[in-house]
């Protein structure tokens, strides 16, 4: 009987139905070593598994290697589930893989340290780039569940402490595969809009799982870009994410977030009535030492003295007026009685006086007329006599 | 006192100025009649801080965006978000 000559793709795929028909080969997980680890531009991994004394050729192919959490490195232990068959072209058998995950730590734990150190490299959790809360936040925008009771939890807290600040719900998917896009947008939403002067996101506890959202690098990237303070509020008090590293203030849940976020109004109050008695204190001393520098400006000598030395000046000056009133008065009697004398004799010597004894006056239009010649024959002459006038003609002159 | 506006500052800024006010005042330099005035506009601050801690009421609203992609406001009734979900 002739052997049968097979074509080389004809045994590989004899070999591969073979395998392919092996239930026990269909899925499997296999413990190895990674290394020799390649991701293609198609978005394909290539790897090879080892053990002490052997190699396992593996694939993962670009829509199983998206679901990766963390990033396989070379070195790494894992467990690689998938199933064994034959790639036709190079006759190779590999592990198609399904899934891969760290061997020993859970994959979560894995990719959570490798974004912390990838982003503490980057410098996201640099305390200079941390910015200070406000201390009276005016509006808190809260990036949440509306539903859980982390919610109502911060709302009471703030309430009874200070109930001036408004607070804006962002509400978001807390959990899930939606959940890290939703709080990334409501932050970042919320701090383009400047909807609160301050920003808390979290949430209520959980498993690592449940929390997971909160280390998502498109969480921690919105939060380091946010202008607005952030605190994070993931889960209970051991619980540490990624959020909390990057934001400006790390609660250790959702209530102490509340508490951080605001002033207490109770020790406000306090405050309040301290400053009132301070100032109230303050003003009374202020008086007390004003009264009292008065009083004792006013109980010096000098200031005393002084006052009688204008007292002085001032009865003086009242005599002083009265000597000027009495010098005055004086004066003017005098003047009015040599006045009268002065009126006297102007009055003997008033020409009128004489005319009345019976003397004339002659006068023509150059004046008083007191030589025969002033006043030619036929020339007109007034005559004053003691009592009216006589209108005359001279007739004749003689010397 | 004369023309005493409508207090527009907010709580955070009033409370800065009382501060301020009782420093300066404790510190006791500066005129009778500052230091007088002082005192009538910090007792008045301590007043308003007061009141408006004693009127404040929470408010809470639930932020939508808009159509434009601005924010609007909608009420949010805790009690009702709580039953929704038991």
């Amino acid at each position: 009987m002739e052997r049968p000559i097979y074509q080389v793709s004809q045994l590989n795929e004899y070999v591969r139905s073979l395998l392919d028909g092996t239930a026990a080969l269909q899925d499997l997980l296999v413990r190895g070593e990674l290394s020799n680890y390649k991701v293609y531009p198609s978005g394909h991994h290539y790897f090879t598994l080892k053990d002490r004394e052997g190699a396992l050729r593996c694939v993962l192919f670009k829509s199983q290697a998206q679901r990766l959490r963390f990033q396989p490195e070379n070195g790494m232990k894992v467990i690689a589930r998938g199933r064994v068959s034959v790639f036709p072209r190079d006759g190779a058998y590999q592990l198609y893989c399904a899934g891969l995950s760290p061997d020993g730590v859970g994959e979560l734990a894995v990719a959570f340290e490798q974004l912390k150190a990838k982003l503490a490299a980057e410098g996201l959790f640099d305390p200079a780039h941390k910015k200070p809360l406000p201390p009276y936040p005016q509006t808190i925008a809260i990036v949440t569940s509306s539903a859980g009771a982390a919610v109502h939890d911060m709302l009471r807290i703030l309430r009874r402490r200070y109930p001036l600040a408004k607070v804006v719900l962002l509400p978001v998917r807390v959990q899930g595969k939606e959940a890290p896009a939703e709080i990334a947008g409501a932050i970042r939403y919320a701090d383009r809009w400047k909807v609160g002067d301050l920003i808390i996101t979290g949430r209520g506890g959980g498993s690592m799982e449940d929390l997971w959202a909160f280390n998502d690098e498109r969480v921690a990237r919105a939060i380091y870009a946010c202008e607005t303070p952030v605190i994070s509020a993931v889960g209970h008090e051991p619980d540490v994410t990624i959020s909390d590293f990057v934001a400006d203030a790390r609660a250790s849940t959702p209530s102490n977030a509340a508490e951080i976020a605001v002033p207490d109004q109770t020790e406000l109050r306090r405050w309040l009535r301290d400053a009132e008695a301070r100032a109230v204190r303050a003003e009374e001393a202020r008086l007390a030492l004003c009264r009292r520098r008065l009083n004792e400006l006013t109980d010096r000598r000098v200031l005393r003295d002084q006052m009688a030395l204008v007292q002085d000046r001032r009865m003086l000056l009242e005599h002083l007026c009265q000597r000027l009133g009495d010098l005055s008065g004086r004066c003017v009697g005098e003047k009015r009685r040599a006045l009268g004398a002065l009126a006297a004799s102007l009055d003997a010597m008033s020409p009128l006086k004489v005319l009345g004894r019976g003397y004339a006056v002659a006068r023509n239009e150059q004046g008083i007329v007191k030589s025969y010649q002033d006043a030619p024959a036929g020339s007109r002459v007034e005559v004053l006599l003691g009592e009216g006038v006589l209108e005359c003609v001279v007739e004749k002159g003689r010397p | 006192m004369a023309g005493r506006k409508k207090e527009t500052r907010t709580f955070e800024q009033q409370l800065a100025r009382l501060e301020e006010i009782v420093a300066r005042m404790e510190k006791g330099d500066g005129e009778l009649a500052e230091s007088l005035a002082l005192f009538d506009e910090g007792t008045a601050l301590a007043a308003s801080c007061a009141k408006l801690l004693d009127e404040a009421e929470q408010k809470v609203v639930r932020l939508m965006k808009g159509g434009d992609g601005a924010p609007v406001e909608l009420p949010f009734d805790e009690e009702q978000e709580a039953d929704e979900h038991e």
